[in-house]
C-alpha cells in the first residue's frame, strides 16, 4: 500500500461508505461530545421525528459554556446565572436522562470544559474520530485522533446515526524543528503558526504538527497547540501518538485496561504517518526563532513577538481592528496598561498552565486596579491544583480562584469584560466583543498573562526576576 | 426547509474581511434553545448601540438594505466558532446567500444545511460586487452562477458547490433522511469492527 499520513489512516478506517460522484463519504464517529449550548435543537429534532440515539454509550455530555464559575454558596452549590442559562442546563439534564447519555453535570466531580474532560477521562484516544458541536474539538487531535467541530444539524446526524457525511479535506504539515528558548511555550508556537498562516490560511485543510519541537511537548502542551488549529481555519489539527501519549492515557478511568491496553497500544503504534507519505502543503518553522507571542488585533492571526511594534494599518480591515483595540501602528505593546487577566479556557487551563502561572504569582501581588481570574478547566484540575497549594498562591497574590468552566473565554456565563477594558487572556479568540461587548483582548501564554497581572501592564515574563 | 433554485435580489455589502461568528451572533445570544427569531440578534454589536438604538451608518440599517437577500462580505467569511446560530440568524433575517472570496469550513457546512447558500467567487468579480452595494444579482443554484450588471457590462460568474448539498438544497431534502436510509451499511460497519 502507498505510504499514508496519520489523517489518511484514520479516515480510511472509518469509512462506512466511500465518496461517490454524487455523495460525500460517510464516516463513523467513535466519540461524540456534547454540551448545553449547541445540542438542545438537535434533541428537539430527534423528538420531532421520533428518533432514538443510535449509540448512547458513544456520547458524553458536560456543561461548561453558560455555567457560572463563581465560587460555591454555603449550600455547596454553584449559583446559576439567569433563566436562559438555567433552562439550557435543565434541558441538557432532561435530554441526557431521556436518551441514556452519560452526563457530567454542573457541580459534579467530572464536570469541566468539554475538551478538558475528554482527555482527562481517557475517552479521547488515538485513532478515533471525535466530534463535538464546538470548533475547538481540534484539541483532541493531540492524541493522534481526527477531531473536528460540527454544527447542531450534524450533532443530530451523529446522535441518530453515529455517522456523518464529509468531504475529504486536504492535508497541511506544520513542521516545527529545533528547541524552544527558555520562557517560550506551546501557546507561543501556535500563535506564531497562526500569525504566519493567517486566520483563513488553513481553510479546507487538516494540520499535522510534526518535527522535533512538537515531539518534545507534553500532552498538555500538545493540546494547547492542536486547540488553536481552527484559528488558522483548519478544522482539525493532529499529532502522531507516541510514548508520551500512551504514558498520559495509561490508567485513566476510561482508557483500555490490561490485555485490552496492550492491544490498543500495538494498534496505536501503527498510526503515525508513514515515511514517504505526502502532504498537500507544508510549512516549516524554526523553534529557536519563536519569541513569546501576543496578539494586537481582533483575530488570532494578528499576533507578533511580545517585544515587537504593532504594524501600520495598511488595509481597512487592520485599520478597523486597531481602531477597535485603541492602538496605533508603530506603537509597542510592552508597557500597555491591562485591566483584567484571564487564565483559563480549553487552550490553557490545565495543571501545567496553572503551575506556570503560579511561578509568577508566588511572592508577588496582583497590581492595584487589575482583576485576575484563574479558572481551572475541570473540577478534577481544581482539586489537583488545590492539593498542590496553587489556589493559595493565587489567593495570596490577590487573584480570584474559580469553579471550572469556559468563563471569560466566551462571556455568556457572567464572567466578562466591561466595554473598553483591556485583558491579557490565555484563551483562543480576540474577536470584537468575544470577552464582553466592547472588551479588548490580547491573547498570550499563561506566563505572559501572569506577568501582566502582577505588573498591571503587558510584560515579557522573562524580564521578571 | 424551502428549496432554493434561482432568485434575484439586491445586495448588502459588508467589506470587512474575516467576519467571525462572534460578530454574526454574539455568544450572549446562544442561550436560545430554539432556532427561530435569531435574526433580531444578527450582527447585534455592529447594528445596535449599547442602549438598543440603531447605528445609522451600519450597512444593514440603511433604508436601501431592506429586503436584501444577498450579503456580500469581505474575504474569509464565517471564521470562528461552529455555532449554527450564525446561519440561523442570517436566514431568519432574510438572507438566502452570502458571497465572499472564501467561506470558513464549518460555517459553510452549517449554511448548506439551513437553506443559506455560501458562495465563494473569484477576487475580480467579488471586488466588483463589493464596489456596487445594492446591485441587483441573480443567483442560480441550478446553473451555479451569479449574474449582475446590464447589457454589455453584464457579468456571469460560476461558483462551485458540493454536488450532494446542491441536490439537497434544490429539492428541499435534508441530509439526515439520507443518512437514516444508510442504516444497513452503518450496521454492517459496526459489526465489522467487532
Ligand atoms: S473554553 Fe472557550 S473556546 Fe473552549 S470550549 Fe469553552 S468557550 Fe469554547
Amino acid at each position: 500500500m502507498a505510504p499514508r499520513t496519520l489523517f489518511e489512516k484514520i479516515w480510511d478506517a472509518h469509512l462506512v461508505s466511500a465518496a461517490t460522484a454524487d455523495t460525500p463519504a460517510i464516516l463513523y464517529v467513535d466519540l461524540h461530545l456534547i454540551h448545553e449550548v449547541t445540542s438542545p435543537q438537535a434533541f428537539t429534532w430527534l423528538r420531532e421525528r421520533g428518533l432514538k440515539v443510535r449509540r448512547p454509550e458513544r456520547t458524553v455530555a458536560t456543561m461548561d459554556h453558560s455555567t457560572p464559575t463563581t465560587p460555591r454558596g454555603k449550600d455547596g452549590k454553584i449559583p446559576v446565572l439567569d433563566n436562559a442559562a438555567a433552562k439550557q442546563i435543565a434541558q441538557l439534564e432532561t435530554n441526557c436522562a431521556d436518551f441514556g447519555i452519560e452526563l457530567y453535570a454542573l457541580g459534579s466531580e467530572g464536570q469541566g470544559i468539554v475538551h478538558v474532560i475528554g482527555p482527562e477521562l481517557g475517552v479521547t484516544q488515538p485513532g478515533q474520530i471525535i466530534v463535538c458541536g464546538d470548533s475547538h474539538t481540534s484539541t483532541h487531535g493531540a492524541f493522534g485522533a481526527l477531531a473536528f467541530g460540527i454544527g447542531t444539524s450534524e450533532v443530530s446526524h451523529v446522535l441518530a446515526t453515529q455517522s456523518l457525511l464529509q468531504n475529504k479535506p486536504k492535508t497541511l504539515a506544520v513542521t516545527v524543528e529545533g528547541k524552544l528558548k527558555p520562557g517560550v511555550t506551546a501557546k507561543d508556537i501556535v500563535l506564531a503558526v497562526i500569525a504566519r498562516l493567517g486566520i483563513g490560511g488553513g481553510t479546507g485543510h487538516v494540520i499535522e504538527y510534526r518535527g522535533s519541537a512538537i515531539r518534545a511537548l507534553s500532552m498538555e502542551e500538545r493540546m494547547t497547540v492542536c486547540n488553536m488549529s481552527i484559528e488558522a481555519g483548519a478544522r482539525a489539527g493532529m499529532i502522531a501518538p507516541d510514548e508520551i501519549t500512551f504514558e498520559y492515557l495509561k490508567g485513566r478511568p476510561r482508557a483500555p485496561q490490561g490485555a485490552a491496553w496492550d492491544k490498543a497500544v500495538a494498534a496505536w503504534r501503527a498510526l503515525p504517518s508513514d515515511a514517504g507519505a505526502t502532504f498537500d502543503r507544508e510549512e516549516i518553522f524554526d523553534a529557536a526563532a519563536i519569541e513569546p507571542m501576543i496578539t494586537y488585533g481582533t483575530n488570532p492571526g494578528m499576533g507578533m513577538a511580545i517585544g515587537a511594534k504593532v504594524p501600520a494599518a495598511t488595509n481597512p480591515t487592520l485599520e478597523k481592528a486597531l481602531a477597535y483595540m485603541g492602538l496605533e501602528g508603530g506603537q509597542p505593546l510592552l508597557g500597555h496598561k491591562v485591566d483584567v487577566v484571564f487564565i483559563g479556557s480549553c487552550t490553557n487551563s490545565r495543571m501545567s498552565d496553572l503551575r506556570a502561572a503560579a511561578t509568577i504569582f508566588k511572592g508577588r501581588k496582583v497590581a492595584p486596579g487589575v482583576r485576575a481570574l484563574i479558572v481551572p478547566g475541570s473540577q478534577r484540575i481544581k482539586k489537583a491544583a488545590e492539593a498542590e497549594g496553587l489556589d493559595r498562591v493565587f489567593a495570596e497574590a490577590g487573584a480570584e480562584w474559580r469553579e471550572a468552566g469556559c468563563s471569560m473565554c466566551i462571556a455568556m456565563n457572567g464572567d466578562q469584560l466591561k466595554p473598553g477594558q483591556y485583558a491579557v487572556s490565555t484563551s483562543n479568540r480576540n474577536f470584537e466583543g468575544r470577552q464582553g461587548a466592547g472588551g479588548r483582548t490580547f491573547l498570550a501564554s499563561p506566563l505572559t498573562a501572569a506577568a501582566a497581572a502582577v505588573t498591571g501592564k503587558v510584560t515579557d515574563a522573562r524580564s521578571l526576576t | 426547509m424551502e428549496p432554493i433554485k434561482t432568485f434575484t435580489s439586491k445586495t448588502v455589502v459588508l467589506p470587512t474581511e474575516n467576519i467571525d461568528t462572534d460578530q454574526i451572533i454574539p455568544a450572549r445570544f446562544l442561550k436560545a434553545t430554539s432556532k427561530n427569531g435569531l435574526g433580531e440578534m444578527l450582527f447585534s454589536d455592529w447594528r445596535f448601540n449599547a442602549d438598543g438604538s440603531q447605528k445609522p451608518d451600519f450597512a444593514l440599517n440603511k433604508p436601501e438594505a431592506k429586503g436584501a437577500r444577498v450579503l456580500v462580505a469581505g474575504d474569509n467569511f464565517g471564521c470562528g466558532s461552529s455555532r449554527e446560530h450564525a446561519p440561523w440568524a442570517l436566514y431568519d433575517y432574510g438572507f438566502r446567500a452570502v458571497i465572499s472570496t472564501s467561506i470558513a469550513d464549518i460555517f459553510k457546512n452549517n449554511s448548506l444545511k439551513n437553506g443559506l447558500l455560501p458562495i465563494a467567487l473569484d477576487a475580480a468579480t467579488h471586488a466588483k460586487l463589493i464596489a456596487a452595494p445594492g446591485a441587483e444579482v441573480t443567483v442560480s443554484l441550478e446553473a451555479q452562477t451569479v449574474t449582475f450588471g446590464a447589457g454589455k457590462d453584464q457579468i456571469t460568474a460560476k461558483f462551485s458547490v458540493d454536488p450532494f448539498s446542491r441536490y439537497c438544497l434544490l429539492n428541499g431534502i435534508d441530509e439526515l433522511q439520507f443518512l437514516l436510509s444508510k442504516d444497513a451499511e452503518i450496521s454492517k460497519f459496526e459489526a465489522g469492527r467487532g
